[in-house]
């Protein structure tokens, strides 16, 4: 294959990626909407409390109980295969792009290949935590985030394909890029995980809401808080190796100095100072739970800031400005 | 001072409130938050040690705000007084929490582990099971099970084993490691330097402050200490993508100096390249940046040759179209200047004007504004050489009042109005932007923030555990009690151990389903009663 029959082949398959990406939205949504209970119709738990003595009369209650599980269920799973076949569709996406310039090169060489490659680092790893961590309830929230993140990449940020500038000829590329999409990859998980919790909150405070059949899609609030830490405690290493060695080991082999207070280099430093006030949040008593999932949730958008807004609004004043489209 | 009512509090008293106050979690956070609020500005307003132009830039644009911005110390967020209090404060909050914590830490790694609760079914994890084994056999596979992980005490009827404290450690590890970052960083700040000089292909560069075009010291370096270092640039070559969706796209840059580390010492070659620095002691030499320098000849009124070289343009796009200022100062009677453009691949096109459509010197061309009259250099103030003061300068004009424009192509020249004198376009050469710096301390800098790491990693991997194991006879069995309890809010996979560990310490093989002979089997389906 021609380095432009790659790059084509690339173009496809994010495009069909997107495309199942937003099939996977629909099977869950219909997962969310079976789960949104009609209080009047069925009074959550009481039916099989009073099981025993009215077994006749909530027996047909019991039956179409069961017909609305097996339909969540049969959504949600649907759901997830759909959300396998576009995370393998993305991953031949970012794959083929390697092989789209001469020579071939790590896809992560601008802002559409980093988009690209965070997306598919996302999906990966909500994928592999899927079964252990019982993630399905993530599922409408990251397919979600996936159908918008693949869509402002290939209006906003689209690039054809080709060589990488003299300034990214480093090994540290490798290094410093794929470290840094792996820790945003699990940031973003444990951001869903830090939203969902607050969610909760929120819906778990108005009585009688037609919204609480969907608490039972949700793990318990402490389990949510749990699953957010853990995936903040691998990015936050994941980030410190990224933002603050490899980073500035590779500024010092390329600028000559290995901190320049470069806008991204800021944004870096300010988005890992948030995650370590999360660490410290959570160990304190008083910021657990709701302030500590707050401050997830502005740590994540200082990292998203940091990924697109810096190139946005600071473009050339940004030594990382080639990173742009 | 003091009230009747209240009684106000001593000197000692107030500063040991302060004291707690300052090395409180609550305030060490706000810190941390308030340092990531402060650093936000520094990268919204230009810093004048960073793009010293785009500053003067904003301040043109901004006059009014100037005043207030220079005194709040926008344009050097990183170097005032307010950021430097944040994170001063932040170090002595780090410091008043690293020697208590190490003194806690080093009175809990000698004490031993903790005696068994009373009820041990009381904590998180817990699972009693009768085996027929004597309770001495069992503390003994107790002892045997925990030891190697786990600090181990038996007392009577009990063993007590705790393992994890390298999460502590890892703790202060990570925090004393980051005072070390930061102090690395200051002393690299402070006795470092960066500078950044335009050396034109062919000829060479001594490190002397006087050869940089800018130079940025350390408040406290020494330019006698600038190492004396020497090259000459023997060779650039660039290459560029000729075709394809990103054409012009530079593929590779690289320069060939000769260098001496030393006046005296022998000349060796190096192959420059971004991200291949020259790397000598006390200093480094990068590669930066490239572009062209339009050769000259000026001759003045008179006919002699005022003004015959090179003239460096500075590349205003990926183009490589370049701005460039020409002043000749011995020209004779009057002073002659020139601004304008030089494109390295000329085109035209009625909508746009002349502009460049390929990086490389295909076609190159130049166009310029012309000037006669004082060039003002003589007052003594310090001018750019890529500005031409045109305050006492009259533009030659054409016959109908509009600026005369002097398009050039390489061996071409074109007379001046008035007989003033002429200019021609002999051709062009390259130039490279090194930048020349050196930052000391760089490797306790990068040792530090890998043992913070490290340290990171331990306090947050790392579980800390205590277990306790019991024994009581009971009708000729032996009940054993075994229990759990994580003391770093991570307890997934507190039971399994526990039940592991129960599992262990009644059977001599690990799987409580093939025991031998007695009722453990039994005991491990149904007496097991695992509490959370």
């Amino acid at each position: 294959m021609t380095t432009q029959e790659f790059a084509a082949f690339s173009d496809n398959a994010v495009m069909f990626a997107g495309i199942v990406f937003v099939l996977a939205v629909l099977a869950h949504l219909a997962e969310w909407a079976g789960s949104i209970a009609r209080p009047a119709e069925v009074p959550a738990g009481t039916s099989t409390d009073a099981g025993g003595s009215v077994a006749v009369a909530t027996g047909g209650d019991d039956e179409r109980e069961e017909r609305r599980r097996l339909r969540i269920e049969t959504s949600g799973r649907i759901g997830v295969a759909l959300t396998v076949v576009a995370t393998l569709l993305l991953g031949a996406g970012v794959v083929t792009r390697a092989f789209a310039s001469e020579p071939a090169r790590v896809p992560w060489g601008n802002m559409y290949e980093f988009t690209l490659t965070g997306a598919l680092g996302c999906a990966v790893i909500y994928l592999a935590l899927l079964k252990h961590y019982r993630l399905r309830w993530m599922g409408l929230f990251l397919t979600g985030f996936l159908v918008v993140v693949l869509m402002l990449a290939n209006l906003s940020l689209e690039q054809q394909a080709g060589p990488l500038v003299p300034a990214l000829h480093s090994y540290w590329l490798v290094v410093h890029v794929g470290a840094a999409i792996l820790a945003t990859g699990a940031f973003a998980v444990g951001t869903l995980a830090s939203v969902v919790f607050l969610l909760k909150e929120r819906v778990q405070g108005t009585a009688g809401s037609r919204l609480r059949g969907l608490l039972d899609l949700f793990p318990a609030s402490d389990d949510l808080d749990r699953l957010a830490y853990r995936l903040h405690a691998v990015g936050f290493p994941l980030w410190t190796f990224a933002a603050l060695i490899a980073g500035p080991i590779w500024a010092e082999y390329a600028w000559g100095s290995y901190w320049n207070w470069d806008p991204k280099e800021v944004w870096a430093f300010i988005t890992w100072v948030i995650y370590a006030a999360y660490l410290h949040a959570r160990a304190t008593a008083g910021w657990k739970g709701r302030a500590a999932a707050i401050l997830a949730i502005i740590g994540f958008a200082s990292l998203l800031f940091n990924f697109v807004g810096i190139n946005f609004f600071f473009g050339a004043g940004s030594m990382h400005s080639y990173a742009g489209g | 001072m003091s009230t009747p009512s209240a009684p106000a509090m001593s000197p000692v008293e107030l500063l040991r409130w302060a004291w707690r106050q300052l090395t409180s979690m609550r305030t060490a956070l706000l810190l941390l938050l308030l340092l990531a609020l402060a650093a936000v500005p520094g990268s919204v307003v230009p810093q004048s040690d960073i793009a010293p132009a785009d500053v003067t830039r904003w301040k043109e644009q901004h006059p009014d705000l100037t005043p207030l911005y220079e005194r709040l110390g926008l344009f050097s967020v990183f170097d005032s007084p307010w950021f430097s209090a944040i994170y001063l404060l932040l170090m002595v909050s780090l410091v008043g929490c690293i020697v208590p914590r190490t003194a806690v830490y080093w009175r809990a790694l000698r004490s031993p582990p903790p005696a068994a609760p009373r009820n041990l079914a009381r904590l998180p994890a817990y699972v009693a099971v009768e085996t027929d084994d004597t309770p001495a056999t069992v503390l003994e596979r107790a002892r045997r099970e925990l030891k190697g992980r786990h600090r181990v005490v038996s007392a009577g009827t009990t063993v007590a084993a705790e393992r994890g404290h390298l999460r502590e450690a890892g703790n202060l590890l990570f925090h004393t490691a980051i005072i070390v970052v930061l102090l690395a960083f200051a002393y690299g700040q402070l006795f470092g330097y960066k500078g950044g000089a335009i050396v034109l292909v062919g000829k060479g560069f001594s490190n002397l402050t006087t050869q940089y075009d800018e130079f940025a010291p350390g408040s406290l370096f020494d330019p006698a200490d600038l190492p004396p270092v020497s090259f000459t640039v023997d060779d650039f070559e660039v290459e560029f993508l000729t075709e394809g969706p990103n054409q012009g796209q530079p593929v590779d840059f690289g320069a060939d100096i000769t260098y001496r580390e030393t006046p005296e010492a022998a000349e060796k070659e190096f192959h420059l390249e971004v991200n291949k620095p020259l790397v000598l002691d006390g200093i480094s030499v990068f590669l930066v940046g490239h572009g062209y320098a339009p050769l000259v000849t000026v001759r003045d009124g008179t006919g002699e040759v005022a003004y015959r070289g090179p003239v460096v343009f500075l590349p205003q796009d990926s183009s490589f179209a370049s701005f460039g200022v020409i002043k000749v100062l011995e020209a004779q009677p009057e002073q002659l200047g020139f601004d304008g453009m030089f494109f390295p691949t000329y085109s035209f096109t009625m909508e746009r004007g002349p502009f460049s459509v390929f990086p490389d010197a295909l076609n190159p061309a130049m166009s310029l504004l012309a000037y006669h009259g004082d060039l003002g250099v003589d007052d003594g103030d310090p001018q750019s050489v890529f500005e031409l003061d045109t305050s006492e300068m009259e533009q030659f004009e054409k016959a109908d009042g509009k600026p005369l424009r002097l398009d050039l192509a390489p061996g071409k020249k074109i007379e001046l109005p008035d007989g003033l004198g002429s200019i021609r376009f002999d051709g062009w050469q390259r130039w490279v932007k090194v930048q020349v710096s050196d930052s000391p301390g760089k490797g306790v800098a990068l040792t530090g923030v890998c043992l913070a790491l490290l340290g990171l990693m331990g306090s947050l991997f790392v579980r800390r555990r205590r277990a306790w194991v019991r024994v009581t006879e009971r009708d000729g069995r032996t009940l054993v009690e075994v229990a759990g309890l994580d003391r770093s809010a991570a307890s997934e996979g507190l039971d399994d151990e526990v039940r592991r560990l129960a599992a262990a310490v009644v059977t001599t093989t690990p799987d409580p389903g093939v025991d031998t002979g007695t009722s453990a089997p039994d005991a491990a389906g149904d007496d097991m009663e695992v509490k959370r």
